[in-house]
């Protein structure tokens, strides 16, 4: 090693590997992991221009240039697809925050700690759940002849409703599951955030008479607005993917029922059938690709206002 | 606590208890149809209590008639080994990105950054696991595609660098010890909170994916529980060994089997909930804004 100092100075990056070589060691499975599972896919993205034959792979399909795309944006799956995921994401955004928001307020005003958490608890527990359980349990009140609620309704109703056929009801069941499974988490981050409120804010405004009700809007709400905007911002990074990523209720709840498409049809739901149904590489990964690229400016913008307006909740 | 029970305090409370019952009662009704009799079922249909109370859907699936014990055996060994390998790779990549002497660390976390931003979609990742690894229809792929994801690791390391002290770590090293041997006996110690509860969520993701199965595996004998209920959700014979003649129907539980199938699978969840809860609680928190 001296002798070879004394003549040229090492390679830089060969010494800087060695030097921290335990470090690199334990960086290697990980750092492999991710260029196989994420950047080799990443790569896969230039099948949305193939014919992909499966027999053949990447390496040999036929190249088609526009054609998927042309052949997707012509159909009218495309627009229903896009306005179906962006609305229900704004529904579960307005929703998902809003309820949360009063739910963890409404929890620090009982003022009891015990009722409090046990609230909490049972709201997060949905959390929990798989999407195929919440399809069983809404199954257990949309059931058309056995269900909850068709037995209730069925004394001011002649007929049952049929509810896995009738789209314009798929409009309210999609967000209500939506708010049962996620509300909880929501306001667990939101009561964290009223715990960091100082409690001279409140002995404050106590002491100059202001009234609980007062205290929420004038010192609460305005002090978790970091959070909330944040974690709006954040949903806004995703809005190109249904459900912010937890795509698969959209497929689960409505029992692959046909007829509902029109009010439960998603860009990630779409993609799923026409790889899983209908073996149809070439359109599925064209979707795929529309959904990342927009996906990819949304999450930048929507990083660069965190970071205008919270520099350290920032991603990156 | 006089001057508290006020007519606005006993009106939240009165919400919250609604709202706890509505949030419940899916469960219950659930709960309820699998421990009713089969017949009482197809006459009355579903209530919250049990009209005509019977264990037999239990009886049926313990008995080992149907495929329900060996997905639970699927899904448990690729819960246990999926978490153990997850929180392993994740802390040790997390560990060297967090230490300031690692010169390239830079690279790599921009590279676990970047695969928050753009991803090449479901085809190209489904191929690569079918066509390229070869790891359809093996055990190993219910595992193989959750090992580290990039919001874990950036968590990690961000506690890596925050909480455990600098000075322990170069004080063990002036010690003697090496660096694999002081992440694990005393970085990784020390990390206990954020390994229990990044440990937690992965192993509830790797007990709740059904969608990992529905696209690369066949073999039955390989369905994880959740893959195997939402399979039997709409196949009314799947649960039953014998081909569906009328007999075999009218004695085997079936309506009801698969709703206990649904009890079991979160049964565990359910179960250890009470005495996890505040470290999901904790790690909803400590994730809350990166996540």
């Amino acid at each position: 090693m001296k002798s070879q100092n004394a003549i040229r100075k090492p390679i830089p990056v060969l010494s800087e590997l060695l030097r921290n070589k335990i470090f690199y060691a334990m960086m290697f499975p990980g750092l492999i992991y991710m260029i196989v599972m994420y950047y080799l896919p990443m790569v896969g993205v230039v099948i949305a221009f193939q014919q992909f034959n499966p027999v053949k792979g990447i390496f040999y399909s036929k190249w088609v240039g526009l054609d998927n795309f042309k052949f997707l944006f012509q159909s009218d799956a495309v627009f229903q697809i896009t306005f179906n995921t962006i609305f229900y994401n704004l529904v579960f955004i307005a929703l998902g925050i809003g309820l949360a928001l009063a739910f963890a307020i409404l929890i620090n005003e009982i003022g009891n700690r015990v009722l409090g958490n046990a609230y909490k608890s049972i709201l997060l527990l949905p959390y929990l759940f798989s999407w195929v359980v919440g399809g069983y349990l809404l199954y257990s009140f949309l059931s058309m002849d056995k269900g909850i609620l068709n037995q209730l309704l069925s004394r001011w109703v002649d007929e049952p409703i049929l509810w896995y056929s009738e789209p314009k009801y798929w409009r309210w069941i999609i967000p209500a599951a939506y708010v049962w499974k996620n509300v909880g988490y929501f306001a667990v981050i939101f009561a964290a955030g009223i715990t960091g409120i100082s409690s001279e804010y409140y002995e404050a405004a106590r002491i100059d008479g202001a009234s609980r009700f007062k205290q929420a809007i004038k010192i609460t709400i305005p002090l978790l607005a970091p959070i909330t905007i944040t974690l709006i911002l954040l949903q806004a990074g995703k809005i190109f993917y249904a459900a912010f990523g937890d795509w698969t209720m959209f497929y689960i709840l409505p029992k692959e029922s046909g007829v509902l498409f029109e009010a439960t049809n998603v860009i990630d739901t779409h993609v799923y059938r026409s790889l899983k149904t209908m073996n149809d590489f070439g359109m599925s990964s064209a979707v795929g690709l529309y959904q990342s690229c927009v996906g990819f400016v949304l999450v930048i913008l929507s990083n660069y206002l965190i970071r205008l307006y919270d520099r350290d909740s920032a991603l990156f | 606590m006089g001057k508290r029970l006020s007519l606005f305090n006993v009106t939240i409370h009165t919400g919250f208890i609604v709202l706890c019952v509505l949030f419940l009662l899916p469960l219950f009704v659930v709960l309820s149809v699998s421990l009713t009799d089969e017949q009482s079922i197809f006459q009355t249909g579903y209530s919250v209590i049990p009209r005509d109370f019977s264990l037999n859907a239990y009886i049926y699936i313990l008995s080992g008639q149907s495929p329900i014990l060996r997905a639970y055996l699927v899904t448990a060994v690729v819960t246990v080994a999926g978490t153990f390998l997850h929180l392993a790779i994740s802390s040790m990549f997390a560990y060297s990105l967090s230490r300031p002497e690692v010169k390239y660390r830079h690279i790599a976390s921009f590279l676990v950054v970047f695969c928050l931003l753009f991803s090449g979609g479901l085809v190209p990742w489904y191929i690569l696991l079918s066509k390229y690894l070869h790891l359809k229809d093996t055990l190993f792929v219910l595992i193989f595609p959750y090992l580290v994801s990039s919001v874990n690791v950036i968590i990690m390391r961000i506690f890596f660098q925050t909480t455990v002290p600098s000075s322990i770590i170069e004080s063990a090293r002036i010690d003697g010890s090496g660096e694999f041997h002081t992440f694990r006996k005393i970085v990784l110690p020390l990390s206990t909170p954020v390994l229990a509860t990044i440990g937690l969520f992965t192993a509830v993701f790797f007990w709740n994916d059904w969608f990992t199965a529905s696209l690369l595996i066949e073999n039955s004998k390989l369905y994880p529980l959740q893959f195997l209920l939402q399979s039997i959700m709409n196949n009314i014979a799947f649960l039953q060994s014998n081909p569906l003649t009328a007999k075999a129907a009218a004695m085997q539980p079936d309506e009801t089997a698969r709703m206990a199938t649904c009890i079991l699978s979160v049964g565990p969840i359910i179960l250890a909930y009470p005495f996890l809860q505040k470290y999901f609680v904790k790690g909803l928190t400590l994730g809350a804004v990166k996540a």
